[in-house]
C-alpha cells in the first residue's frame, strides 16, 4: 500500500475506535454541545450574546477535538508502547499520524457545523455570513491546534498526567478566549494574555465568518498562522516515541 | 546476499557514563534459533533494540539481512516482525481487526486468520483486547509481528509473566517458526526457554558475551562431565573431560573390592550450572 492508502487505513481504524469509547467521545465531543445548550438556553436569549456564544463554543470545540483530544491520546499511546509497535512496522510514520490528525480533524469539521446548525435551528442565529471563511478559519483552527497538541503531548510526562495537563491549558484559555462572553469584557491583564493565545484570534475569525461586523479577520489569520507554524515546528522538531 | 541474517562485530551502547553493552560480537545464521541469555540489566534489550532499529549504537558494525537498522530503511521492516518486551495495545480493538489492520502494511502479508489460527488464538479472534489474558495478548503480540511474514523474528522476552500451558504453546509457535525456515533472535531469562528453543545460545553479562555455543554443548573449561556415585553414606564426585576412562577404572576397583557403585551417575552440567557458574564468575571479578 501507498503512503496515502496506509493514512486512509488508519483513519479508518482511528474513527472505528473513536465510537467504541465512549466516555471519551463524550467528553470530546458531546461535552461543548451540552454546554452549548446549556448556556444559550439559560442565559443567552437575547441575539447579540448569541452571536457571542456561536463562534466561543465553535472554537472551543475546535481546541477540544485537537489539541485536547490529540495531546490526551498521543500521551497514553506513547505510555502505553503502542507508537514503539508502530514505529517497529514498515507503516510511515507521516501516514500513522494523518490518520490520527485526521480523525481529529473530522471531529472538528463536525462539531463546528453542528454549533452552527444547532444556533440556528434552535436559536435562530443567521446562518453563516460568508461559508468559505468559516471553512478557512476552521481550517486553519485545525493546522493551528492540532499541531499545538502533538507538541503538547511531548511536554506531558506521563498518561496519568495527561488530564491535569490538558485541563491546566484547555479551561482557563477558554475561560480568558471569550467562548462564554466577549472578551472585551475581562480585565486589562487577562485581555493582553488572550491576545498573544491563538484560541481568542480563531473566535474572532469564526465570529467574522458566521455573524459579520468587520471585524479584523485578517490579523485574527495572520495570529492563528503564526501559532500553527510553531506548532508545526515543535511538534516535529520535539516528536517522541516512546 | 549474505550468509548471515545477523552479523554484530565489536557493539557498544553508552548511555552517558554506563556502558550497557561492551563490545558484544556474534552472527546468527538464515533458518537458526539463536538466544541471547542473560539476567536483566545484562544488556539483552539494548542489543536487540539496536538491531530493530530503535536505538542508535555508540560503535562497532551492526548488520540486520544485509541492512544496517540505524537507516530505518522500510524494505529492511518488510521482512522483520518484532514482538517487544512489553507494549500495550489499543483496548478497545478486537484480535481480527488489530491482525487486519497491520496485515495491511506489508507488501506480502500472511492470511489474517491463518496469523491467528497459528499463534493459536482461533477462538478469541472476536475478543477485544482488553479482554484477553496476559498469554492471550502476548500471542496477539506474537500474531501481530508474524502477519507481515517476516523472514526475520525478533522476540524480546516473549513469555516472561506466562503460566507454564502458555510457554508451552508460545514454544510451540516458536518451533514452528523454525520450521517455516524463520530466523529467530530471542532473548530470555529462562534457562529452559533458551534450552528448549535455541540453537545456539549466548550466554550475556555485563555487556559481554561470556559463552556461546549450543545449548548442550556450552561447559565452562574442562570439567564437562561429572561421574559420582555414594561411598560410605555421602556422594563422591569427580570431574572428567573423558570418563571413558574414569568408568573403568572405578568400576574395576568396586568389582575388586567387591562393591557396588550405588547411586552412580554420569551428567554433563546443565545449561542452569553452567550459566550460574559464569554469571558468578563474572560477579567476583
Amino acid at each position: 500500500m501507498s503512503a496515502m492508502a496506509l493514512a486512509w487505513e488508519q483513519f479508518r481504524f482511528e474513527r472505528k475506535l473513536f465510537w467504541r469509547n465512549p466516555s471519551a467521545a463524550f467528553f470530546n465531543f458531546l461535552l461543548p454541545l451540552l454546554l452549548l445548550v446549556l448556556i444559550a438556553t439559560a442565559f443567552a436569549s437575547e441575539a447579540d450574546e448569541l452571536e457571542v456564544l456561536i463562534p466561543g463554543v465553535a472554537g472551543m470545540g475546535v481546541l477540544a477535538t485537537t489539541f485536547t483530544a490529540l495531546a490526551f491520546n498521543l500521551t497514553i499511546l506513547r505510555d502505553e508502547g503502542v507508537l514503539k509497535r508502530i514505529r517497529g512496522t514498515p507503516i510511515p510514520a507521516g501516514a500513522y499520524l494523518a490518520g490520527i490528525i485526521g480523525s481529529a480533524t473530522l471531529n472538528a469539521c463536525l462539531q463546528v457545523t453542528l454549533v452552527v446548525v444547532i444556533g440556528n435551528l434552535l436559536y435562530g442565529v443567521d446562518w453563516p455570513h460568508d461559508p468559505l471563511m468559516l471553512a478557512g478559519f476552521t481550517l486553519l483552527g485545525v493546522v493551528c491546534f492540532a499541531s499545538l497538541g502533538v507538541a503538547f503531548a511531548q511536554a506531558i510526562p506521563n498518561e496519568d498526567a495527561a488530564p491535569a495537563y490538558t485541563n491546566a491549558i484547555f479551561l482557563p484559555l477558554i475561560f480568558i478566549s471569550g467562548v462564554f462572553y466577549s472578551a472585551d469584557d475581562l480585565p486589562q491583564a487577562l485581555k493582553t494574555i488572550a491576545e498573544a493565545l491563538p484560541l481568542k484570534h480563531l473566535i474572532d475569525g469564526l465570529s467574522e465568518a458566521i455573524v459579520g461586523g468587520g471585524g479584523d479577520a485578517a490579523t485574527a489569520a495572520v495570529v492563528v498562522a503564526a501559532w500553527a507554524a510553531a506548532g508545526l515546528f515543535l511538534a516535529v522538531r520535539f516528536f517522541r516515541w516512546e | 546476499m549474505p550468509s548471515a541474517a545477523i552479523e554484530v562485530r565489536d557493539l557498544r551502547k553508552a548511555y552517558g557514563p554506563v556502558e550497557a553493552v561492551r563490545g558484544l560480537s556474534f552472527e546468527v545464521e538464515r533458518g537458526e534459533v539463536y538466544g541471547l541469555l542473560g539476567p536483566n540489566g545484562a544488556g539483552k534489550t539494548t542489543t536487540v533494540e539496536i538491531l530493530e532499529g530503535y536505538r542508535r549504537r555508540s560503535a562497532g558494525d551492526v548488520r540486520v539481512l544485509g541492512h544496517d537498522p540505524a537507516e530505518r530503511d522500510r524494505d529492511l521492516q518488510q521482512r522483520v516482525g518484532i514482538v517487544l518486551q512489553s507494549c500495550g495495545f489499543y483496548p478497545r480493538v478486537t484480535v481480527r481487526e488489530a491482525v487486519e489492520h497491520f496485515s495491511k502494511a506489508y507488501e506480502r502479508p500472511r492470511d489474517p486468520t491463518e496469523t491467528i489460527h497459528l499463534v493459536g488464538l482461533t477462538e478469541k479472534a472476536d475478543a477485544r483486547a482488553k479482554d484477553l489474558s496476559g498469554g492471550q495478548r502476548r500471542r496477539l503480540d506474537l500474531a501481530l509481528a508474524l502477519v507481515g511474514d517476516p523472514e526475520l523474528v525478533f522476540l524480546d522476552e516473549p513469555t516472561t509473566g506466562f503460566d507454564p500451558a502458555a510457554r508451552r504453546t508460545a514454544w510451540g509457535v516458536v518451533r514452528t517458526l523454525k520450521e517455516l525456515g524463520k530466523t529467530v533472535l530471542l532473548t530470555t531469562h529462562y534457562l529452559d526457554e533458551a534450552q528448549e528453543l535455541a540453537d545456539r545460545v549466548a550466554i550475556v553479562k555485563e555487556g559481554r558475551i561470556v559463552a556461546e555455543g549450543p545449548p548442550d554443548q556450552l561447559g565452562p573449561g574442562s570439567s564437562r562431565y561429572r561421574v559420582s556415585y555414594l561411598s560410605g553414606g555421602s556422594r563422591v564426585e569427580h570431574q572428567t573431560d573423558d570418563p571413558t576412562e574414569l568408568l573403568h577404572r572405578l568400576t574395576r576397583d568396586a568389582i575388586a573390592r567387591d562393591e557396588r557403585l550405588e547411586g552412580l551417575e554420569v551428567t554433563r552440567p546443565t545449561l542452569e550450572e553452567v550459566y550460574l557458574e559464569l554469571t558468578a564468575e563474572a560477579d567476583s571479578t
